[in-house]
């Protein structure tokens, strides 16, 4: 992710805990893509992807950081996080799994969709964690209809 | 087709450039240029907001004048049910209707009944499309709006329903027509509005088919002669009694209205456009689909928040409140026949003709290369700025100023944080300049002394 004259980046920092601005760097990204005229799915899909990712960060790790590219060709998303990392990545993304506590169940979280619903929606999606040290999410849009296929 | 029209306009006599509506305008629609406040088309949502901010009153609603009304040989009001809750406890809405033909119409519709039946029509509509939950009511036009231009992909969960202002029209006009042997067109069918946006709803319908009505004028306008022509009408003659009301349609003046007077169990109601926004951001995360039905309203508490109406709309909030507690208690149920909405409903009488479609803001360029280079300019002019928002150069926020300096709207010196940097700078530059002409004038100087200036000694 260099910066080059047709690629825009924005850097988010990202609190863990702080569930009272979740969402809103999915909202600013959907302002971004709608200014620059990206059709309506590929917007709603980044939106959901960024907003899962966002609240990942806020539920288990202490902070985070979202890098967020568009070029004519794509939009890239990288969620670093420092926290406990995944232990078994293949089982996280099962839908319906989760190891989020009592708690945040009750809250309407943590129904074990947030990893299914980002792959769901990308075209490519890769996970890398260690355990203890935190979780790399790296989400790829196509912009380009035939390359989504 | 990329020209939207607006009921809200600004007279430039009266604008003293306060910028309060500016500042009110949810969409950023408005720019302060030269003193004057001018509307951006595109961004418009005719939400009101700026008629009730402008302090000068120079922000006025196209509403209808009254004298459209000889342009008909017929003409029928329909109150919106708004207009029942503008005035005292002990004015019943029969009076109300008497109060209109008393005015000048030659009759009044109690679109209550149409409201009712509506209700109906959509509790079945609920029951059959429960799969694209939640179902947003389409009765506010500025929410529609907002969806066409922010939200497109909630277009699909907006109700299809047609509204009961337009039901009521169509039913008046095939009716009175036949009554009186008149043409529909000769039937003047006007709506008393609560709001700008409904008149946009009339002459330019989301859907761009043809809307029943024929005008509306403005609560605000009729109240005062309305007030006076209510005074010389007795409660016999217009009927005291609230038996005739239908408490289904009386939901549809308030926030949580609807859902109230159907029961319905799983709805949620939200008003002001603040508070919908942050609904709706998280609809469309998908994070509401335990929710049935959205009842959302541009104004705060519903129509009755309507920025043409008068009383106060907490108070209006109470006698629609306790209009319907007592028909609850008294147990009236003096509403449209459930079987024969049902029949109406499955023949189709209800559905809207044309589908709803996305209205999205044009971006910065066509092409999207060129649009992310705007995008990267304007957020390098944001940087220089002092991100305060003071609005003082007529844009709403520095973010909004970056946009219009990129666009070429506007000039980055109109900041009046900009403005001491670059005298500053000028400053700079000119003292540089002055310094630059005293050593060459010194230089000069010394080279014009004569140099035999030791030998004179």
């Amino acid at each position: 992710m260099t910066e080059k004259e047709n690629v825009l980046f924005r850097k988010f920092e990202i609190q863990g805990k702080d569930f009272s601005r979740a969402g809103s760097i999915s909202s600013k990204i959907k302002e971004i893509l709608q200014e620059t005229g990206i059709s309506n799915s590929i917007i709603r899909r980044t939106a959901i992807a960024t907003y899962e990712a966002e609240l990942n960060v806020v539920m288990y790790a202490d902070k985070g950081i979202l890098y967020f590219s568009l070029d004519p060709d794509s939009i890239r998303l990288k969620i670093d996080d420092k926290g406990k990392g995944i232990k078994d990545i293949s089982l996280a993304m099962k839908e319906g799994y989760s190891t989020a506590t009592e708690e945040y169940r009750e809250m309407g979280f943590g129904a074990g969709m947030g990893l299914p619903n980002i792959k769901k929606n990308a075209d490519k999606f890769t996970v890398s964690s260690y355990v203890g040290k935190g979780t790399t999410l790296e989400i790829l849009f196509y912009l380009n209809n035939s390359e989504a296929l | 087709m990329n020209h939207y029209l607006h009921f809200v306009r600004v007279d430039e006599n009266k604008c003293l450039g306060r910028m309060k509506c500016m500042r009110v305008c949810p969409t950023q629609a408005i720019r302060v240029k030269r003193g004057k406040a001018k509307i951006h088309d595109e961004k418009c949502i005719d939400c009101g907001e700026c008629i009730t901010a402008c302090p000068t009153g120079a922000i006025r609603p196209l509403t209808d004048p009254f004298g459209e009304l000889t342009k008909f040989r017929h003409t029928v009001a329909v109150p919106s049910p708004a207009l029942y809750a503008q005035f005292g406890q002990k004015i019943t809405p029969g009076k109300i209707l008497s109060g209109l033909k008393k005015l000048g119409f030659d009759d009044a519709y109690d679109l209550a009944l149409s409201c009712g039946e509506v209700s109906f029509a959509l509790q079945e509509y609920l029951r059959e499309n429960s799969e694209t939950k939640p179902l947003i009511i389409n009765t506010c036009p500025t929410v529609v709006r907002l969806i066409q231009v922010k939200y497109p992909s909630l277009i699909k969960h907006i109700t299809p329903i047609d509204i009961p202002r337009e039901i009521a029209a169509r039913e008046v006009k095939q009716k009175k027509s036949k009554q009186y042997g008149l043409k529909e067109k000769e039937i003047g069918a006007f709506y008393i509005t609560p709001c700008p946006a409904k008149m946009i709803s009339i002459k330019q319908p989301a859907e761009k088919e043809k809307s029943y009505l024929d005008g509306a004028i403005s609560i605000s306008d009729i109240y005062g002669p309305l007030l006076s022509a209510m005074e010389n009408i007795d409660q016999e003659e217009s009927g005291e009694s609230l038996d005739n009301l239908c408490i289904l349609g009386l939901g549809w003046a308030m926030a949580g209205g609807i859902s109230r007077t159907l029961k319905l169990k799983n709805s949620l109601t939200v008003s002001g456009l603040p508070e919908i926004l942050k609904v709706f951001d998280d609809m469309e995360r998908g994070s509401l689909q335990h929710i049935d039905f959205i009842e959302a309203y541009s104004c705060p508490q519903g129509c009755i928040g309507g920025s043409l109406t008068v009383e106060n709309l907490y108070i209006s909030y109470n006698k629609i409140l306790r209009l319907i507690e007592e028909l609850e208690l008294k147990k009236i149920k003096r509403c449209p026949d459930v079987k024969e909405v049902r029949k109406k409903y499955s023949e189709g009488y209800f559905l809207k003709k044309h589908k709803l479609r996305p209205r999205p803001i044009k971006p910065l360029n066509d092409n999207l290369t060129e649009a992310i280079k705007k995008r990267k300019e304007i957020e390098k002019i944001y940087e220089k700025l002092p991100k305060i928002d003071c609005g003082a150069c007529g844009s709403p926020t520095c973010e909004a100023f970056a946009e219009d300096v990129a666009k070429k709207e506007s000039s980055l010196l109109d900041c009046v944080f900009m403005l001491p940097k670059k005298l500053r700078y000028l400053s700079n530059e000119l003292s540089e300049l002055l310094n630059k002409t005293k050593s060459i004038n010194k230089t000069r100087q010394n080279n014009n002394k004569p140099k035999t200036k030791g030998k004179l000694k």
